[in-house]
């Protein structure tokens, strides 16, 4: 399959497809961002993290379509406040759901599985009452569409970059949240011993909940990306679901550096292969790759170094 | 006598019997052939209930990779009944007559090697169990004896069964692609589609169910079922202990997988066709949730469950087609939040004492409440 190409050819077939594959790596590296959160750090299954992804993508949708009506001298940049409301909302629907749901199942991990499973049923059925079976699409603003010409055979589209950069920007974020500021080590006390964190004053419950509504948000702002590739619909969420699981334990469920690593792998796998053959073959050829590699070495590619 | 016998305590017998009256007696007398056949749909998933029940309630191992197995034992048993059909005699329109509709219409002039097996019945029924099984030791000698489990070996199943699935819509030419193998019609030049045969078909199924049953209360009984037990409380202490862990989980999980593989291939002939929709993530973990709604350590509830779930399924969707994703999701989160043994654990603790306190009032010391001999309920 590679015969066809001359050397040139396939460094420049590379890196268009390697930019091309920017905003799914983009979208997997945030989704696996919360995902990484909930489930590496708090140890709960989030089955329904691909419907808080979608809850903001139909933000997304919704503040477009409202900016468009009302207010278009605002188009241009509505991309940003609809990130920050899809934050929020994805964010404080998970801090509901931890309350009412998640804070009951610590104790039992495969069980939060079954819940969310039946909490993703609810919310795909919520999202098709409301907003109605068929998938919708926004507008882009002007400046995000075209592409910027690298060379003469490489085009690199513009909101993959500003997708990118954003991605780079969060996950910066997010790290310094985790692992140097103060509410940060709260939270991995409490992962790490929640009694003893508790007996040494820390408000365990307060810590879950906005642990849970931070990896929910994120998961909220890879909606927002998810409507520059694809459609949102109400079960788009769960051809991710899969996916970002393996990404997160593919990279090891407790590091973000691995996190990203094995988005990027995984990503850019996938997009690369798919120049060269059809969708589904790639996405089989890939999803094997990392379950082989995980047989091999089932801790991830960066695990850290745990005495269990 | 059976009552004295440690293969059934009394409560059990009890619940077999009954169960028994129900499927063989109750439901066929009462029901119109095509309500009937509705149960016997949903009795193929009781099977996959009935191995979740030993490889998740007992050993602890949750697989969310239940349909890939479904699956491949529906789709061998679809293969030979593809292969029956597609007679020289009745494709004879096609470009290439004697093969499958679906190869025809994807150019494809032979029928590759690996459907060659299903020309012979005995081979499919040994392919049935055969393949699923292998299948399932591959999976499980690959992750047990690296010591993966709980949470990642979820995820790992169900990425599975994800990769099955895109690669079985995606060879349309071998496999029929998104919408399966349809158009299925005998077996042996015997009609499946007649109400007759559909009967008959209930009867053969609800043997099997009850072979099903016995086998595995058999392992659970056995020793082997009290190290599954054992293993999930305390891995490594059965570790230290000298049992080989893993290989104890590889027979639980091929054993479930062998079960599903009968419940799907039953699953063809009384439906008359398999498709990609039922091999997916969405049915797999459906499945886990028929089970965990009967009770994950209960055999019979996971019988109970698939059937009640199912009933309500289609109750509900035929009746109010909005409510029913609100209805299974709520039921699912109500199952785990309040109700971790399911409905068995709702008998047992609810009406099964108020039973015994009527009983023993009209007949005090009964010598037979001594408990049951493995009764496995998770310690609290």
């Amino acid at each position: 399959m590679f015969g066809d190409y001359s050397l040139g050819d396939l460094g420049a077939i590379l890196a268009m497809q390697g930019f091309a594959g920017l905003i799914l790596f983009s979208v997997y590296v945030l989704m696996a961002l919360g995902l990484a959160i909930i489930f590496g750090q708090m140890g709960v299954i989030n089955m329904a993290h691909g419907e808080f992804m979608i809850l903001g993508a139909y933000v997304t949708w919704m503040t477009s379509t409202t900016v468009q009506h009302y207010a278009p001298w605002l188009f241009p940049g509505y991309f940003f406040i609809a990130m920050t409301l899809a934050f929020i909302a994805s964010g404080s629907l998970g801090m509901l759901v931890e309350w009412a749901m998640i804070r009951h199942l610590y104790r039992r991990p495969l069980d939060t599985l079954l819940a969310t499973w039946g909490l993703s049923l609810i919310l795909q059925q919520a999202y098709r009452s409301v907003f109605g079976a068929r998938e919708v699409g926004v507008e882009l603003p002007d400046w995000m569409m075209g592409s910027w010409q690298a060379t003469d055979s490489i085009q690199i589209p513009i909101n993959g970059m500003f997708v990118m950069a954003l991605t780079i920007l969060i996950t910066i974020a997010v790290s310094y949240v985790l692992f140097w500021s103060s509410w940060g080590k709260q939270v991995r006390a409490v992962v790490q011993n929640r009694v003893m964190a508790g007996a040494v004053g820390i408000n365990t419950e307060k810590v879950d909940r906005y642990t849970f509504g931070l990896g929910c948000g994120i998961a909220g702002i890879a909606g927002s990306a998810f409507t520059m590739i694809g459609s949102t619909g109400p079960t788009a969420g769960q051809l991710y679901i899969v996916d970002t699981f393996l990404v997160v334990v593919f990279g090891g469920a407790a590091s973000l550096l691995g996190t990203i690593a094995s988005a990027f792998s995984i990503s850019q796998t996938q997009s690369t292969l798919e120049f060269f053959m059809s969708g589904s073959m790639a996405k089989v050829i890939t999803l094997l790759t990392i379950v082989a590699i995980l047989m091999m070495r089932p801790q991830g590619l960066f695990a850290l170094k745990v005495r269990k | 006598m059976i009552i004295n016998s440690r293969f059934f305590n009394r409560s059990e017998l009890i619940g077999f019997v009954s169960l028994a009256v129900l499927l063989f007696l109750i439901l066929p007398l009462s029901l119109d052939i095509f309500r009937l056949n509705l149960v016997a749909k949903y009795l193929t998933y009781a099977f996959v209930g009935i191995g979740l029940v030993l490889c998740w309630g007992y050993g602890g191992i949750l697989s969310l990779g239940q349909g890939v197995f479904f699956g491949l034992g529906g789709y061998c048993m679809a293969m030979f009944l593809k292969l029956e059909a597609s007679s020289v005699a009745n494709t004879k329109i096609q470009s290439t007559p004697g093969i499958p509709d679906f190869m025809d219409w994807n150019q494809l002039t032979a029928v590759p090697m690996f459907w060659k097996p299903f020309y012979s019945f005995p081979l499919t029924v040994l392919a049935i169990i055969i393949v699923p099984g292998i299948f399932a030791f591959i999976i499980g000698a690959a992750m047990f004896k690296r010591r993966v489990g709980g949470v990642y070996f979820a995820i790992i199943t169900q990425a599975i069964a994800a990769i099955l699935t895109i690669l079985i819509v995606g060879q349309q030419g071998y496999t029929g692609g998104i919408n399966g193998i349809t158009d299925l019609r005998t077996l042996y030049g015997w009609d499946i589609r007649t109400d007759h045969a559909k009967f008959i078909l209930y009867f053969v199924e609800v043997v099997l169910l009850f072979g099903c049953i016995i086998a595995a209360q058999f392992i659970r009984l056995t020793k082997l079922g009290r190290i599954l037990v054992a293993m999930r409380e305390q891995e490594d202490r059965v570790r230290f202990s000298g049992y080989s862990v893993a290989n104890f989980k590889i027979f639980a999980f091929c054993a479930a997988a062998i079960f599903a593989a009968v419940g799907g291939a039953m699953f063809t002939l009384e439906v008359g066709f398999m498709s990609p929709s039922f091999v997916g993530i969405v049915p797999s973990i459906e499945m886990v949730i028929y089970t965990a709604v009967g009770g994950r350590m209960s055999i019979f509830g996971a019988v109970y469950g698939s059937l009640l779930v199912n009933f309500a399924k289609t109750m509900l969707s035929e009746s109010f087609p909005q409510l029913w994703l609100f209805g299974l999701g709520g039921l699912f989160i109500a199952v785990v939040l309040a109700f971790p043994s399911g409905l068995s654990g709702i008998w047992a603790d609810y009406v099964q004492p108020r039973i015994d306190r009527l009983l023993s009032s009209r007949k005090p010391k009964a010598a037979w409440t001594e408990s049951s001999v493995a009764d496995g309920a998770p310690a609290e």
